[in-house]
Order: C-alpha cells, then structure tokens, then sequence
C-alpha cells in the first residue's frame, strides 16, 4: 500500500497547495472511532457512520457488563479468530463503463505543475485512471506530521471517495465548470450511484440547468441518474425541459401522459387526455393515446346514461344484472363485453353498441367473438351464441364458422356452465376426431361419442363405451340399437 | 427421494452470527435516543426486524408504540419519534412532513430517522430543502444481509432490480460491495472471485475498495469462492413458471422473507396460518427442491409411515405406552401437523394449476424454449391476452417470446395494441419500461434507427466513446438465446424421457425442458476454473466477465480445504427458488456447497410487477 515514490513526497513538501493529511489518527473523530469500532467489531459497519452526527456517541464508552456492547464484544471475539495473515487484495479489475484509461506519461508532479499554469484539465482527468498515479491516495493517508485546518484542497478523486465513506466533505470549491465536471466524471467513475446523485445535486444548485444539460448529453449514466433522481423528487416540471433540450420528445410525451394518473375526475381526465393528443409521442403511442381519449370520452357519455337507466329501473336487464361497478377507465376489451351484455343488438349508430365500439377501436373478429361469446354465454343467450358463428351461403344454407378452432369455443361455453345439448353442438363442430372425442368425453356428450364411433365403424372402441354408461340410460339402448344394426359394415 | 449426497460435502458457516450483529447494531441506534420513544417501520422491513428481533427486545429499549410507515398525519403523543426506514425520497418526504406540521402546531420533539441500509445524499438533502436538517438527527443500520436459511442469505432489496436495471441508477452497487465486504470479514477471506455483467463488476470492485481501505484481519477462511452474477444476464429463467415445490408455493402464495402465509382453502380451517419455511421444516426439507409432480407420492408414502408410527401404540403395555409418549408423541405430532399441511398445500395448488390450464401453459413455455411451433405460440398468448387472462402472465409469455426470438420485433407491435385493449391502455407506459430494460423488443423504423446512429456516431468521437456501449446496448440486444442454447445444451433433446425421479441435470427443475442459464454458465465457470473456453458464450451475453484469484505474492497454496468447495453467488437483481433448487442439486452432484446471496428473492410476477407503470 505504502508506495515511496520520491516525485510524490518533493510534490507534497513543495506544492503551492496545502501538505493536508488524511489521516484519521489526527482527527477530532478519532477517540469516537475507538469506541465505535469496539461496538461494530466489523470495520464496515463503523466506516459508514456519518461521523458529525456521532457526537453523542463518544460518551458512550464505559459501559457495565450485561449490557449490549458487553455482548456485542462477545460477537466480536467470536469473530476474531486466529491464523496467520496472508495477503489477501485482489487485483483491479477494468470496470466499464469509465473514463479512457491512457497510459499517461505524466509524472505526478509535472502533472500538477501543468494544471497551475495552463489548467489542462483533459489530461488531468485523463491521468487519474493512470494505476501508477492512481495509488497515491492511499499514501495520503499515512500518518503526517501536521494536520491543517484546510479542507478545500481535496481533489476529485478523494472527495468522492470522503462521500463514498461518509466522511465531511466540502464540494464549494468545485466552482469552475472544468471542476464541477471533473468531479463529476470522478464520482461517475467509481460507480456509487449515491454519489453520482449527490453530485448531481450540487451541480442543478449551482449550474444553470442549460449548462448542465448540455454536459449531461454526452454523460449518459449521469444522465440517468439525473433522470431518476428528478423523476424521484417529483420535478416533473424540469424533466420536461430535459427531455426537450435533448430532442427525447418520445420521452417528454409519455412523461406528460402518465401525470393523467394523478388525475382523478373523469371530466378532468378526459381533457387532459385530450390535451395529452398534441405531444409528440411516436406514431404507435399516438394511436394509443387518441385511443385512450376516445375510450374514456365514451365511457363518460354511457356510464351517465346507464346509470340513470339503471336508477329508474326501465331496463330489465340492470334489474336482473346489476351493475357491480362503473364502467368507467375500464379497459377496451371490458367495455366492448359491458357493451355486450347490457347493450346488445343497439344499432350501430350509438356509442354503447358493440358494433360501433368494435368499430372504433379497430377490434379484431377473433378479439370481438371471444368477447361477445363470453357475455351472451353468461346471459346463458344460446340463441345469440349460435347467431354469432351462423353464416349463410349464396344458397341459403346455414353453416357455422369461427376464426377460433371450436374447441376453444367449447372451453369457453363450458366455463360458462353451457348446457349439454349446446356443449354438443360445438364439440361436434371440432374437426380432429381425437380431439372431439376427448372433448366429448370430458363434458359427457354422449351423443357426440356414440355418433362419432359409429360414423368410424369403430365397434370395439363402441362396446368399449357401452360399459361406461348406465345400464338404464337412453345411450345405453342407443348403442345397443347401433350395435345390432346389420347394416352397419363395422371395420372390426 | 433424498439425494444421495456425497458424503465430502463440507459444512456450510453459520450465518446467525449476522443476525446478531444487525440486532446488536439497532439496539446501540436505538440507544442513542435515550428515553422512551415511539418507532416507526417502513413497511418492508417489518417482516426482515421480525428474523432478527422480537417486540421484547424493541421494549427493553424504550420503544413505547410501534406503527407502520403509512405516508399519513400521525397521532403519535410521544415526545420522541424514531423512524426506521429505507433510504427512499418518498418516505423522508412524508417524515418532513410529520415535522413541519409539528413545528406548525407549535409542538416540540425529538426525532431520529434510521436508515437501513444506509443513508443517501439524496435524502439528507430533502431534510435540508425541507428546512429539517438538525431538528432530525439520522443514523444507518448497516443491516445489509438477513439470513432466510442454511444457504440462503437476502438483501431485501427488491427495489435493486428496477432501480438499477430499468432506472440505470447505481444507488445499490455499494451496498452490494459493502455486503460482500461483511462476509468476508466474517467468513473470508475469499480467494476467488469469479462474475459475469457490468453491476457484478461494480459491486467487485466496490467490495475491492472496501477491502483495501480497511484492515485486514487473518482468520480462517469459511468461504473460499464468490460468483456475482447480474440477473439481466438471464432474464429468461426468472420469466418461467416454477415447477419445483418451494418456486411453486412461491409463486402462488408468495412467500415473503422466508413465511408463507396458507389461506383457508390450505389449512382445512376458517384461518389462515403463517408457516415458516426453511430447512428446519423436516417435511418441507425433503420436498422442497423436488419436482411438483414428485411431491404427492412423497406426501403419501410419508402419512403412511406416520400412521405405522401411531399405530405402534396397539398392544403397548403402559410403560412402553409412557415412553412413547414421551419421547416419540411430540415428535409425530409436529410430523402431523407440517404433513397436513402441505398436503394441503399441494392440493390447493393442484386445484389452481389444473383451473388454469397449467399444463397447456407449459407446453407454450416449453416450445418457446425450444424453438418450436412458434406460430402455435403465439396464437395461444393472442388468445390468452383477448381472453383478459391475467395480465401479469401475458406480460411474462410476451417476454418470454421476445427473448427467444428475434422475430418478434415484427408482432411487437400488434401485440402490445391487444395487450392495452386488454387491460388498460395506460400499459403503455409499462411496455416502455419492458423495451428500457430489453424484455420486449420493438423493430426499429429504419429513421429511427438512422437518427439514433448519428448520434452515437458523433458521440462515439468523444471522449467518453467507452460509455455508450452500454447506453445503447439494449438499441442492438438482439436474442442470442437460440445460440446460447445451442452452445451450452440448455434446452435437452424432447424426444428423450426424463426421469423426473432421478433427475440427471439442473433440467429437472422445469421439467426436463430447459436448464437455467444462470445456473449452467456457474457450472461452466467453476468447472473450467474461469472462463476460458467460453469466450463465444460471453460475447452473446455482452461480455463483463472476470476471474480474480487473491494473493499474487506466491504465497498461493492452493489448499483443496473444505472452504474452497463452499462457493457464494450472489445475484445482483434477485433470484428464484428454482434456481436456487438447480444449485443445491449441482452441489449435490459436484460435492460442494453453495451459499445464495441475492438482493432479493424474485420470480416472475415479482420481476413483472416492479414493471408495471400504471398507477400514480
């Protein structure tokens, strides 16, 4: 650790700035960092401490056995053990992101030198990522003569490794926009974002928020912690302006959007929302957006009338099915099925009626059927059910389709509590045989079992089934009827 | 069922000893408000004061009342206010608040904020702006590590995963480093440190400096390998249903600091109970690392020999009756009631998994990992989101499929239109925070794409070209995982049976269909003692990787003690139970141990949830 290099040592006799001392032994903390550290017997614990608010704690020593220091000591000694001591650093490892790394050829001293008289600061930083020059803060620590009342010579470096340590610390002489920079890079650097925030902190206080964007732009984890820490405090306000001057207006649009989550009122929602349409979002949030609008606009025009409808008890069907909640910024897909349930068959002109609503938001045919089906199911409406797959050909004849295979369909009417003699209908419409069978037998639609082995010619799986029955029951005579049918040309 | 274990496997360190240590340090913070004084208690970290300290010992230290943190005007009469929380803007907001209206009243007290794990400027700060500064004295509990079990050590720190992951903010990384510093004063000194990914790269060197600046102290060392590993080096394996008991109970009841609590439905009563669980559960023990479909099988075979036990009894004479219930009742009786409940619980989630079409779920989930049937795939999530199924899981299927296939830039974006008519069009938001973080991938208009490229292009002049490598990585994250797979076997060839009896591999914890990544690639490292060999792997993964070895002064006796066989990961973003069985069967395999430190346990809603961007 202790690295002798003569270049350093004529540095810190010399120097126009101030031989400071590190060293904690001098320091007015010290006799509070003895008792501590026989409180916290893991040095860890006690680095943390925020020494100025540690006053009171230096009181705190003779303590009577019994008490929990006593057994904190306890829990000390059982940590220490013996053994010997072995060095055990391990090596630094190259962690990117971080300042360019150039070999400099700087030697400390002239490096110094050169940022009195030119205030070369690019190199200056550019050194600190120099391993040879890097360890000398360490060497800064070791016991100095004299210690000095003078704290404002910290560099970079060590400042952000005081405020990683919790250590006092003092950034006001950072006052030149190369300084603020330099230590901000610094405490970027050593990757504690508490830092970094910290810093950042300093730097809103004591820039003009154009100057320090503009150096944000080109520091992006700063940037980002800049983000989150005003996201944090809530300076909405600010963030705006950030996003703006760095041309992230997708950012600066969806930031604005979410403030209408604050908003509580419909009407006061809705024209926020409306307002919200002139933001620059991309072009598929804009959809989303104007969407959202329109959504909300509806709700506002069908939950006034429903619920007035519903208070005057015209409508049999808010009777029968009261309303359980407002539909109020209730998702697309749950206003389309309300829209299903207490407004089918409405003409398409109205803003209630399913046909108009799928309509507007563009609602896919298979989003539409899964949804109607799942309100007319409810309504146990088997008549709309049917309807809604019933197609006529130019012939005139009826045949049933669906954009959803069917056997989904009857998982859906089942969870329904579909009847049996509806169930049967569809599970005959799935065209895998297996897969009808399987259904078929799952829901107990006999019919379809029966039908299907017969129309197989399958007389074993037929007799197979006839013992699964009930002797009484009418499938049981059908498939006797089945089996005795001469006419029948069974494959086995 | 109990794996044969290798009879080498050395003995894991006590970790109780931290507990101590945490509760030792509150009670000296609490002392430092002399006087009786009322706490309050952030709300998350109620459950992790409960592990280490009880009311009594809060009591025995002045603590009069205790109240949650409820970001509400308090009516607390005392005259001293100590606060115990997280170092979070929100809360310290609300404890200016508590003091300027006080001050407003006129009313004089004392108060005392402790943060834990440790302050932040941030904070400090907004005690200062709010013209508090001084009137609160603030303090940090260095409570970075709760042991949850034998070899399961938690940060409680769920925050960790959005905060670094989708904010980029670095808060955390130091007290990751200053959680690796504390074991290994306690259990190091480590020897080896391998890592994969940027943050285990930081909390490396973090813990590095940490160890520099102090001193060091000789012991013998307890714990002899760390693996960092950063979870967004493997998203894939937390976005997938567990299987494995313990992950299963996870991710239906949620088990929250190690205790679960069993509804009704579990417990066959009117109330439900809070179960601790952890390895001193005998009957949870045995089942936890096991295969769902495994675990009834057990159960039974386990109430049968309990009822051979019972009936034992027939034909005692009274003195054998005596000792029986003396020595053996008990012991049964507590058999009893853990098997019945987890009979219970099984089928409790038996019902629920079968209700929700679990195994067609995991057909979807498994073919996503193999690569197959993609178009079936995806018509079962459309369908699954048009059906208004729960939202968090079409987010997770979602996820899941852009994360192993690239093509699903091209659907992103029909698919995030039925996902906002599904549940909310304010989701919006949410799928940003996924595309931030590289969980969804949208295809880039080629303006967009133009746009953005010079801009690198005129940073990647600048001086600080190496930082834009990162910023922008998420603009080129394309899905390696087919490659991945292909390279480290981690999807097994379907058209073997695998016996789930006796597993082969960490496969077994999702069924034989996929090995975590995260857990093959600890395998890899330690097997080929650092990465070499694995160079293609790394690259898909964005590189970061490192293998560090202590002590270059020679002195390297590379001493095949028992310590070296005992291997600490720590995964920086959370990790799942099922990874954890995946590891405990490795070390089963491999003769070694292995001790689980992670910022918090997580799975999938988990991981979904501190997502989601929808409310205010």
């Amino acid at each position: 650790m202790i690295r002798g290099k003569p270049d350093e040592d004529d540095y810190w006799n010399n120097s126009k700035f101030k031989a400071f001392t590190f060293d904690d032994e001098d320091d007015d903390f010290t006799r509070l960092k003895e008792s501590k550290r026989a409180v916290n017997s893991i040095r860890s614990l006690v680095e943390e401490e925020d020494e100025e608010d540690d006053v009171e704690k230096v009181s705190w020593s003779g303590e009577p056995v019994g008490s929990i220091s006593w057994s904190v000591k306890e829990t000390e000694s059982s940590i220490r053990s013996t053994g010997e001591v072995r060095d055990q650093s391990f090596p630094k490892i190259h962690t990117a992101p971080s300042l360019p790394k150039n070999s400099s050829g700087y030697s400390l001293s002239s490096l110094f030198k050169g940022k009195a008289k030119t205030g070369s600061f690019q190199s200056f930083s550019e050194s600190f990522g120099d391993p040879s020059i890097r360890n000398y803060a360490p060497e800064l620590r070791k016991p100095k003569s004299e210690y000095k009342d003078y704290v404002s010579d910290w560099t970079p470096e060590e400042t952000v490794k005081r405020m990683q340590q919790g250590k006092v610390y003092s950034l006001e002489k950072f006052r030149s926009l190369q300084d603020k920079l330099l230590l901000l890079d610094e405490a970027v650097n050593a990757h504690d974002g508490n830092v970094i925030t910290a810093v950042l902190i300093y730097l809103k206080k004591s820039l003009s928020k154009e100057i320090l964007f503009r150096e944000l732009i080109t520091r992006e984890i700063a940037l980002r912690h800049y983000i989150h820490y005003l996201k944090e405090i809530g300076e909405q306000k600010l963030l705006v302006e950030l996003f703006k001057s760095m041309d992230r207006t997708e950012d600066m649009a969806l930031m604005q959007y979410r403030d209408h989550l604050n908003v509580r009122d419909e009407n006061k929602r809705r024209d926020f929302l409306k307002n919200c349409l002139s933001f620059p979002f991309s072009p598929d949030d804009a959809t989303h957006v104007q969407d959202h609008y329109t959504l909300l606009e509806r709700q506002i025009i069908i939950e006034a009338n429903d619920k007035q409808v519903e208070s005057s008890g015209q409508a049999d069907i808010f009777k029968k099915y009261p309303r359980k909640a407002s539909i109020l910024n209730m998702p697309i897909i749950t206003t389309l099925y309300y829209s299903c349930f207490y407004h089918y068959g409405e003409s398409d002109g109205t803003f209630s009626s399913p046909a108009n609503i799928r309509k507007t938001f563009r609602i896919s045919d298979k989003q539409f059927l899964l949804t109607c089906l799942g309100a007319r199911a409810k309504l146990k409406a088997w008549f709309d059910v049917d309807a809604l797959f019933t197609t006529k050909n130019w012939l005139g004849y009826t045949k049933k389709r669906s954009p959803i295979g069917f056997h989904r369909i009857v998982d859906i009417l089942q969870k329904n509590n579909a009847p049996v003699q509806v169930l049967q209908d569809y599970v005959n419409l799935v065209e895998d045989v297996e897969q009808k069978i399987s259904l078929a037998q799952k829901y107990k639609c006999h019919d379809v079992i029966i039908n299907t082995y017969r129309d197989l010619k399958d007389r074993q799986q037929l007799i197979v089934y006839r013992g699964k029955v009930e002797r009484s029951s009418s499938e049981y005579r059908k498939i006797e009827e089945i089996l005795s049918n001469s006419q029948l040309r069974w494959k086995n | 069922m109990a794996h044969s274990v290798r009879r080498d496997a050395p003995e894991l360190p006590d970790f109780s000893l931290l507990k101590r240590l945490a509760r030792d340090q509150l009670i000296y913070l609490l002392e430092q408000l002399p006087g009786r004084k009322d706490l309050f208690i952030e709300a998350d970290l109620m459950s992790p004061l409960d592990r280490i300290a009880n009311v009594t010992t809060l009591k025995q230290h002045d603590v009069d009342k205790l109240y949650k943190v409820e970001h509400k005007p308090i009516v607390s009469t005392s005259d001293q206010l100590c606060f115990l929380i997280r170092p979070r803007i929100k809360t310290v907001k609300w404890i200016c608040d508590v003091v300027n209206a006080d001050k407003a009243f006129g009313r004089f007290r004392r108060y005392k904020i402790i943060f834990s794990p440790q302050k932040f400027y941030a904070c400090e700060n907004l005690l200062e702006e709010q013209g508090i500064f001084g009137d609160v004295t603030t303090d940090e509990w260095s409570f970075y590590l709760l042991p949850l079990d034998d070899d399961i050590i938690s940060l409680e720190l769920p925050e960790f995963f959005r905060d670094y992951f989708l904010e980029g903010d670095q808060r955390w990384v130091r007290t990751a480093g200053s959680a690796l510093h504390l074991l290994h004063s306690v259990y190091g000194p480590f020897s080896k440190v391998y890592g994969i990914g940027r943050c285990s790269k930081m909390a490396y060197e973090s813990w590095r400096e940490q160890v520099e600046e102090g001193e060091q102290r000789a012991r013998q060392a307890e714990i002899g390998n760390v693996f960092l590993i950063d979870r967004d080096v493997d998203l894939v394996t937390p976005l997938c249903s567990q299987v494995v008991y313990e992950g299963l109970v996870d991710d239906i009841f949620r088990i929250k600091c190690g205790c679960v609590e069993f509804c009704p439905d579990v417990t066959s009563s009117d109330k439900s109970i809070k179960v601790m669980l952890n390895s001193q559960d005998k009957v949870f023990n045995e089942i936890r690392n096991e295969h769902f479909s495994q675990v009834f099988g057990f159960l039974s075979q386990k109430a049968r020999n309990l009822q051979t036990a019972y009936d034992k009894r027939s034909g005692m004479d009274i003195k054998q009756m005596k000792t029986f219930v003396s020595e053996e009742l008990k012991g049964l009786k507590q058999e009893h009631r853990l098997l019945s409940l987890h009979i219970g619980a099984s089928e409790s989630m038996m019902k629920k998994k079968t209700k929700q079409d679990f195994q067609e779920l995991l057909k979807t989930e498994h073919s996503l990992l193999e690569g197959f049937e993609i178009r079936e795939c995806i018509s079962y999530i459309e369908e699954h989101i048009n059906r208004q199924v729960s939202m968090v899981e079409s987010m997770r299927l979602l996820c899941l499929l852009s994360l192993t296939e690239n093509a699903f830039s091209l659907i992103y974006s029909s698919m995030s239109y039925f996902l906002s008519q599904s549940y909310g069009i304010e989701h919006l938001l949410t799928f940003s925070n996924l595309k931030q973080l590289g969980l969804l991938v949208e295809q880039q208009p080629g303006e967009t794409l133009t746009v953005m490229e010079s801009r690198v292009g005129k940073l990647v002049n600048d001086k600080t070209a190496g930082k834009l490598t990162d910023a922008f990585s998420s603009l080129a994250k394309k899905s390696n995982f087919r490659a991945l797979g292909r390279r480290l076997n981690l999807v097994p060839k379907s058209d073997e049976e695998y016996d789930l009896r006796v597993p082969r591999d960490m496969a077994y914890i999702f069924s034989g269909a996929y090995i975590p990544l995260s857990c093959k690639l600890i395998e890899q490292v330690l097997e080929r003692d650092g990465w070499t060999g694995l160079e293609e792997v790394t690259r898909m993964l964005n590189g970061h990787e490192f293998a560090v070895t202590a002590g270059s002064n020679g002195s390297d006796a590379r001493v095949k003690t028992d310590s070296q066989r005992i291997i600490l990961v720590m995964f920086l973003g959370g990790c799942t139970f099922s990874e954890i069985s995946a590891l405990r069967f490795l070390g089963r395999e491999k003769g070694l141990k292995f001790i689980v430190v992670t910022t918090a346990i997580t799975n999938s809603a988990r991981l979904l949830e501190s997502m989601l961007d929808n409310h205010a």
